[in-house]
């Protein structure tokens, strides 16, 4: 059976489909004739309008109802939401982010209320994120690691103690009916934070209790020091007895690899062979919050100018997304809440300082009976600071820079959206000659071919990436997706493709392969092609079997395809299914035949034969290249 | 090295059945009436996938009752690739000669040779003795091409057979009768020489043969190129929604297949992109789809989404609709794909004069040369509909179904129209009466109004209402 993919049942977060499902029905309930591609495609649409209206409720219960307006109309723009908010992205993440967003709201309400409602509901919105995406692991790792601090700053309370209790307890027995989830949920180690902040409440409340009961300062002080010690103790067997008995799963590769960036490029090649798993560079940042990334710091100084129990909790949401996002580009996502919050926060308190000193300086009179107990605090503070007569037009001008800076974070927000995430991924753009726009609709050229004429039974060998394309668009079996947790098997595939013909046709035969599809962009310069994907294709395959050395591919440390290539890579798989007659090809003017565009290089192999395999169908610009593989030969 | 072989056996098959009918036709009796034909001249056009044939039968009655009909035979393995047999009588004479359609239907004969099938064409005026009469007649046949080799590689191009007889099958006597079959090219690689034949670039002329007895058949076949793209839609359903509000809308799907000699090994894109003229010449690129003028919001898509490469022309008389699928079409290769379009509605329904309104629209498939093997077409009347009735000039199957669309409550009447083996003369219009109130037209957006009045009207009252238990 390939791929071999995981259990979808058993091992898959239903809350997308359940969700979309569930709209689907509605509508149709409500008699509107609604195809279920159309609610799939404008669920996440939908899920972010869902996001800005709990970003103005928690934009209100952090600061004031301004700073919620300002992270609305932020997250709403926000690029680094809109990448996974788009029309058609029918991600896991088009609805966690409302979930989790939902979650840490009702969360933070339930802790400045105490009341058991808001902490119930809060477990229900945790019970949606589970259900929807695993990145529900932050928040059972945020919300303990808030309640700790909130104990150690002193910042215990009742009101704490009911909303951690009640949602830590039913948000746990609803997880735990996911079954993907199901036990993992006491029992791994990426949840025992969250139990052991349980139980340490439990204890801090036990001795609060006793404290009230003896009354004796003394006695109290024995009392915890043997409390505290056999709390310690027994914990500490516990989770070692746990640990030791395997009943106690260890953290993942994964979640290591969060907490060290240089994890996975040491253990595991197949997460760092990911883009999106990447960390992030400077210019990410900057595209996907633009302003905000200033504002963040700023916000963060409002925050701890006005500490309370909500306030704390943004900035340690803030911090530790900041931090993930820097580890990896995709978790830029989780981040982007926490960071229009704050940015709200920061615009919100400066723009209603500066207002309020704009206005009392045409009343100075009635200054301390018209405001607000924080505006009064804060616009006298920036009045001292500067002089009287300086200080209502500075404030007026910084009030103009304010809206310039906003005006231009909606006019980046735009341009960013239109250019990057508007156009689908799998339909190529480009400027022609003269200016017009070229489209290269190549791939759904190829998954359409291979869809109607190709046998139904056919199985199709690609590297993983364009599993899902092919499964999906294709309707055909493929030998490794994006889902497969194999790794020998996307080792084989890898070394197949950089292996000799004969091996590689070996291979293909023991894995039953009818079609290989390989990407290539040396006749429209598209760069993100299969050659360019090699090395991990080498790396990932060497990883397993050691027959594939990545220096026999490497001249001077580098892959190269032209003349002074290695001639293990002018004669691989790969190389030949890219390059199969492509020498006679002239795709630039003035140019050799055979001048690969996506390099700039002329090929070094311009004869290349095939033995075991033929092209089957090369679409309109080669950018797809589909070879049968040839049944065996009779042996006589 | 196989196809001479083949031709001759095959030949020789086709006269030993042809023997058979001739014994056969001696030994029954003579036909139903004294008809005989003076004159028929027969002209086989194979220039394009579809086969069609113009026929001309000067007809006579020998006998002394008066005849009303008269038949056409055909041999069973044509029959069944018949699309559409169509007869017209010529009135007047020379400059004001004009053409009468007749009525043309399946029938059977009792004594009928080898299973051949018969179709009759009624006459106008009754045929009395010794009078003559001049028919026209045309008929359609689908499938009949028969690529030989079965599959071909990139660079050759496609060979097919093409097999009949040279002497008309018919019931009748005929006293002189001339045969002339059309090929698309020069290429001619063999036909059967029944003397006389004649063949002259791509003309091929049988006869002229005197007095043939009645169901005569000499077998020919012609192994031919003919590179004309083998379009053929396997099945397609045209649903035309009616609203009316103002418009139709016409969604169209398509499952298209090159039947032609299959493709086989390589495709090699070197050679398609640099030799378009010896490489997949029987290939085809694009199609083109006559539309009816005024269409507007036309899309063209597939399972996977839009389908970028197509043009639109839009003048005051019709619509040109350019498709090209995602590749090329090689022989045996299929193709998938949605048309749609928006059409104004006064230009399509009208009202009757007895109160009820009929939509009026073509049948066939709006891509140019294109056989369809079956067809479906429903059209979808609006919601409170009565009494919907079909009118279409041959025969089709004809039921009814419901479907339920944007805020429907009882459904909306479908008819549906069914016809298999549709060629593109089909193209006529047909008609769809039915009973139509305008008052329907207010039940959805009245429907709408109020579900939203009362949602704002819970909404208001909610706010004002204090459920708290405390008072406060």
């Amino acid at each position: 059976m390939v791929p071999l993919g995981r259990i979808i049942g058993g091992t898959l977060y239903p809350g997308l489909m359940l969700t979309a499902a569930f709209i689907y029905w509605s509508l149709r309930f409500l008699r509107f004739a609604v195809h279920i591609r159309e609610v799939c495609v404008l669920t996440a649409p939908f899920f972010a309008s869902n996001t800005t209206i709990v970003a103005y409720f928690f934009g209100k219960e952090l600061w004031d109802s301004s700073a919620g307006l300002l992270a609305a109309a932020f997250i709403a723009i926000c690029p680094g939401y809109i990448s996974r908010s788009v029309a058609g992205s029918y991600d896991n993440e088009g609805v966690a982010i409302f979930a989790l967003l939902l979650t840490f709201y009702l969360f933070v309400k339930a802790v400045n209320t105490g009341s058991l409602a808001w902490a119930l509901a809060s477990a229900f919105g945790y019970f949606y994120m589970v259900s929807a995406w695993g990145g529900y692991v932050f928040i059972i790792n945020l919300i303990p690691l808030y309640v700790l601090v909130l104990l150690i700053t002193g910042r215990y309370s009742m009101r704490l103690y009911v909303a951690y209790n009640s949602m830590y307890v039913l948000g746990m027995l609803l997880a735990m009916q996911i079954q993907f989830v199901g036990f993992q949920h006491v029992q791994s180690g990426e949840h025992m934070a969250a139990m052991g902040v349980f139980f340490v409440l439990q204890v801090f409340y036990f001795l609060d209790w006793v404290k009230y009961l003896l009354g004796d300062a003394k006695l109290f002080q024995a009392f915890l020091k043997i409390t505290l010690t056999c709390t310690i103790v027994v914990g500490g067997l516990a989770f070692g007895v746990g640990m030791a008995s395997g009943y106690i799963s260890p953290w993942t590769g994964r979640f290591y690899s969060l907490l060290d960036p240089t994890y996975a490029k040491d253990h595991i090649p197949i997460i760092a062979s990911v883009s999106e798993h990447q960390p992030t560079a400077w210019s990410s940042f900057m595209f996907d919050f633009h302003i905000l990334l200033f504002l963040f710091p700023a916000g963060l100084y409002f925050c701890f100018k006005r500490l309370s129990d909500a306030t704390i909790f943004i900035v340690m949401y803030g911090l530790t997304s900041m931090y993930f996002a820097s580890v990896m580009v995709r978790l830029i996502l989780v981040a982007t809440p926490a960071v229009c919050l704050i940015s709200a926060i920061a615009v919100s308190a400066t723009i209603r300082n500066l207002t309020s000193l704009v206005r009392t300086k045409s009343k100075v009179v009635n200054t301390s009976s018209s405001k607000g107990a924080v505006s009064t605090k804060a616009s006298s503070k920036a009045s001292s600071d500067l002089s009287p007569p300086f200080g209502r037009n500075a404030a007026i001008a910084l009030l103009l820079g304010a809206f310039y800076l906003l005006s231009k974070y909606v006019i980046h927000c735009t341009w960013v959206t239109s250019e990057a995430y508007s156009s689908p991924s799998i339909v190529l753009a480009a400027r022609g000659a003269y200016g017009g726009r070229v489209i290269f609709d190549d791939y759904r050229e190829a998954y359409y071919w291979l869809r109607q004429n190709t046998p139904p039974d056919a199985k199709v060998m690609s590297w993983w990436d364009y599993g899902y394309q092919i499964t999906a668009m294709g309707n055909r079996t493929v030998i490794v997706d994006n889902n497969t947790w194999n790794n020998t098997h996307i080792a084989t595939v890898g070394r197949a493709m950089s292996s000799y013909e004969d091996e590689a046709y070996e291979i293909m035969r023991s894995l039953d392969v009818d079609y290989v599809l390989v990407v290539f962009g040396g006749v429209t310069g598209y760069s993100s092609d299969d050659i360019n994907k090699f090395l991990w294709m080498v790396r990932i395959g060497g990883g397993v079997f050691p027959v594939i050395k990545e220096p026999d591919y490497l001249v001077n440390g580098e892959y190269r395809v032209d003349k002074g290539a290695a001639p293990k890579m002018l004669n691989c798989l790969m190389y030949k299914l890219s390059y199969y007659r492509f020498g006679e090809l002239t795709t630039e003017y003035g140019r050799p035949p055979g001048y690969d565009r996506a390099r700039g290089v002329e090929i070094g192999n311009k004869d290349v034969k095939l033995e075991y395999l033929e092209e089957a169908y090369t679409t309109s610009n080669w950018i797809v290249r589909i070879y049968k593989v040839k049944p065996p030969s009779n042996r006589w | 090295m196989e196809s001479p072989l083949f031709a001759i056996r095959s030949a020789l098959i086709f006269s030993v059945f042809a023997l058979i009918i001739s014994s056969t036709s001696a030994l029954s009796a003579s036909s139903p009436q004294e008809l005989q034909i003076v004159n028929a001249e027969r002209r086989i056009d194979l220039t394009s996938h579809i086969v069609r044939v113009f026929l001309t039968l000067k007809v006579e009655n020998t006998g002394t009752s008066p005849a009303s009909e008269i038949l056409l035979a055909f041999p069973p393995t044509q029959v069944e690739h018949l699309a559409l047999a169509k007869a017209a009588v010529a009135v007047g004479k020379r400059k004001k000669k004009s053409y009468t359609p007749l009525t043309v239907k399946s029938s059977e004969l009792p004594d009928a040779p080898n299973g051949a099938k018969f179709f009759s064409v009624s006459l106008l005026n009754q045929l009395n003795a010794g009078e003559t009469v001049t028919l026209e007649i045309l008929y359609m046949l689908t499938h009949l091409l028969e690529p030989f080799p079965e599959e071909i590689s990139q660079s050759e191009s496609q060979l097919v057979y093409f097999r009949d007889s040279a002497i008309i099958l018919s019931p009748y006597h005929i006293k002189e009768q001339t045969t002339f079959i059309k090929t698309p090219s020069t290429k001619v690689e063999s036909y059967t020489v029944v003397e006389p034949t004649n063949r002259a670039s791509t003309d091929l002329k049988y006869g002229q043969y005197n007095d043939r007895a009645p169901y005569s058949y000499s077998p020919i076949i012609i192994h031919f190129e003919n590179n004309h793209p083998f379009a053929v839609v396997e099945e397609l359903l045209r649903e035309v929604e009616i609203s009316h509000w103002g418009s139709i809308q016409i969604t169209e799907h398509y499952k298209l297949v090159h039947a032609g000699a299959r493709h086989k090994g390589v495709f090699s894109r070197v050679e398609y992109q640099s030799r378009p003229s010896i490489s997949g010449v029987s290939s085809f690129k694009h199609l083109l789809a006559r539309l009816p003028p005024r269409v507007h919001s036309v899309y063209y898509r597939d399972g996977i989404g839009n389908i970028s490469t197509s043009h639109l022309r839009i003048d005051s008389k019709k619509s040109e609709l350019e498709i090209e699928p995602r590749y090329p079409l090689f022989g045996g290769w299929k193709s998938t794909f949605v048309i749609g379009y928006g059409l104004p509605l006064q230009d399509f329904v009208f009202e009757a004069p007895d109160g009820s309104r009929y939509l009026n629209f073509s049948f066939g498939c709006p891509i140019l040369e294109t056989v369809v093997d079956k067809l479906t077409i429903k059209v979808v009347l609006p919601e409170g509909s009565k009494d919907p009735n079909a009118v279409v000039p041959f025969a089709v199957d004809q039921h009814m179904e419901t479907k339920y669309s944007y805020l429907d409550v009882v459904g909306r009447p479908v008819v549906v129209l069914e016809k298999n083996n549709v060629v593109p003369d089909h193209n006529t219009p047909f008609q769809v009466y039915y009973k139509f109130h305008p008052v329907f037209m207010l039940a959805e957006p009245l429907m709408l109004i109020t579900a939203f009045f009362l949602l704002f009207g819970t909404c208001v009252a909610y706010l004002h209402i204090d459920l708290s238990i405390q008072k406060s």
